[in-house]
């Protein structure tokens, strides 16, 4: 088995749980704030619909977001006349995917953080001049640190491992849609037992790394 | 009162089980005490005052800059509001250290006279631990802390509300003389919220009294004191302030000699003297009462007073507003003592005074 087809598959696999995690960060963000902080009857209805993914089997993602992102969807079509290319079946689509996929361990870390922080010590920064994005900022953030670190690693950590979502909407082009996880199940498929090896223990190595990375950090953090 | 120079409230605010209608001047120098019960709606009064809660009908003018008014739409948002709110809580972020969290005030707002953070640093003795984190300091030092940055954000006046309630006694012994200072300099008007009587009988020259959600008395310290009517002044909390000048200090006995308006004191130790006058606080639990001089008493303190209104009080007490030269001062004693001694107002008595309680000066 060549390094390309051993590293290209766990390449991607980054590359896509990078930009997904950083998505997430942007979206996740406002959401949870809102969620923390909200008495709006609506809260539920979001909390439920954001809380989905956990439940669903990724084929049941997978498949709605195929029929939306597909060109005949309402997504994908429009898509389709503002690129001229497909959403399915393609990286782009895959990173959409994986930011609905991967939106709950995104979003609950955060509210946790954003619940924790509390009224108190934004009321006190508002006293001093902040005004309410201000406050955010420059204090809210810097006190949710905890969160956003836990909040970065699960959402790239369940990116990195995702199946049946990517199967469903990206397929298995190499170096477009041929992550990991596919290439893992490629290799068992064709009984290449060793190569299966090879990519599953690259695969733990780094999902350890990850998650090791961020229980160290929090302990850092907490002894400080 | 001249409305550059003071607040002017009004609120009207219905909560589940509470009820806050006010409509009040509070001055704009010196410290103002909000005194009241638990449940009064002091708190509640400073979270109008500062924009932390919006009560449906409501109007605040400050030295005639109107904040809010509901009936026109006028409202300026908490940012807005020049003015500075202790907590009971610290409340100092976590994640800057003393000095972070005493400049995250003024980065903010823009500071019009010199640059006093030096002063206040010092005065509330922080120059050792502006490089400390909040969670390396004690209550006390988190709470001053607190005051300073709370002082240092160029507000117009500050809020307090009960900035010692969540500290022990001796912490409270720790701050107590940096407010003492604060009022002594008098340069920003504080709004203080307590309620505990020693603390505002110490700090305030001005008291507000509350009682379910409203005013129930409103004047300068010593006069509130002692108008006997009000229920949350009475029992243990009753008691005056006056004003003496230490004449001179007895060594062998450790005593001062002070001079008031209605005779001579003596007070344990040694008062600061520096021509400035003491406040002095009277418990009217310490007051006795005599028809006629008593001669042989270890009671130091005996004053001619005339009094000069009597007011029933709790269980078998009774309060008794005297007259002392200029000052009032008022007695509790039993209902039984005033009929017995058949007291009755215009009459000439004399006081025992058992304990008076100097403030420390350290102005």
């Amino acid at each position: 088995m060549s390094v390309d087809t051993l590293f290209s598959p766990l390449w991607l696999s980054v590359q896509l749980a990078g930009v997904t995690t950083v998505l997430l960060m942007i979206i996740a963000t406002p959401v949870a704030w809102w969620l923390a902080q909200t008495s709006s009857r609506w809260k539920p209805f979001v909390q439920a619909t954001v809380a989905l993914p956990i439940v669903l089997p990724p084929t049941v993602i997978g498949f709605y977001l195929l029929i939306v992102l597909g060109p005949a969807g309402a997504i994908g079509s429009w898509w389709v006349e503002m690129t001229g290319s497909a959403l399915t079946f393609s990286f782009t689509g895959l990173v959409i995917a994986s930011c609905l996929y991967s939106l709950p361990f995104a979003v609950q870390p955060l509210v946790v953080a954003f619940e924790s922080l509390g009224r108190p010590n934004l009321e006190a920064a508002w006293t001093l001049g902040a005004n309410r994005m201000d406050a955010f900022f420059s204090v809210a953030l810097p006190l949710s640190m905890r969160g956003y670190l836990g909040a970065v690693v699960l959402s790239f950590a369940h990116t990195l491992g995702e199946f049946g979502v990517v199967l469903m909407v990206g397929g298995n082009i190499p170096g477009e849609t041929r992550v990991i996880s596919i290439a893992i199940y490629d290799q068992v498929e064709s009984l290449n037992y060793s190569a299966a090896h090879q990519l599953s223990a690259l695969l733990l190595v780094v999902a350890f790394i990850a998650l090791f990375a961020m229980f160290f950090i929090n302990r850092r953090w907490q002894q400080r | 009162m001249n409305a550059a120079n003071d607040i002017r409230i009004r609120y009207a605010l219905q909560r589940d089980n509470f009820t806050l209608d006010v409509d009040l001047e509070l001055p704009l120098r010196g410290i103002t005490g909000v005194f009241g019960p638990s449940g009064a709606g002091k708190t509640s009064l400073l979270r109008c005052i500062a924009g932390l809660e919006n009560p449906a009908s409501g109007k605040l003018v400050v030295a005639g800059d109107t904040w809010q008014d509901s009936s026109s739409g006028a409202w300026r948002a908490v940012h807005e509001r020049d003015v500075g709110y202790v907590f009971q809580e610290p409340r100092l972020f976590a994640h800057l250290n003393v000095r972070g969290n005493i400049e995250y005030g003024t980065r903010r707002r823009q500071h019009d006279g010199a640059a006093d953070v030096d002063h206040v640093i010092a005065m509330l003795g922080l120059e050792q631990l502006l490089g400390r984190k909040p969670d390396e300091l004690s209550g006390g030092e988190a709470q001053r802390v607190a005051i300073a940055r709370a002082l240092l954000c160029a507000p117009r006046f500050v809020l307090m509300d009960e900035p010692l309630a969540s500290l022990d006694q001796a912490r409270k012994d720790e701050i107590l003389p940096f407010l003492d200072r604060l009022h002594a300099e008098a340069e920003v008007p504080i709004v203080y919220v307590s309620h505990n009587i020693d603390e505002i009988c110490r700090l305030c020259d001005h008291l507000l009294v509350m009682d379910a959600g409203r005013v129930v008395a409103d004047g300068s310290l010593q006069s509130v004191l002692v108008q006997m009517d009000i229920p949350a002044l009475g029992g243990q909390q009753a008691g005056s302030v006056i004003q003496g000048n230490v004449r001179d200090y007895d060594e062998g006995d450790d005593l001062t000699h002070l001079q008031f308006s209605g005779g001579e004191l003596w007070v344990p130790g040694k008062a600061k003297i520096d021509g400035s006058p003491l406040r002095l606080r009277i418990r009217a639990n310490d007051v006795s009462l005599c028809r006629a001089r008593p001669l042989q008493s270890t009671i130091l303190n005996i004053v001619p007073a005339v009094v000069e209104e009597i007011q029933p009080d709790r269980g078998p007490s009774t309060l008794v507003r005297l007259v002392l030269g200029q000052d009032r001062i008022v007695a509790r004693v039993t209902r039984r003592s005033i009929r017995e001694l058949k007291l009755k107002t215009g009459d000439a008595i004399f006081a025992q005074i058992k304990s008076v309680a100097v403030k420390p000066s350290n102005s």
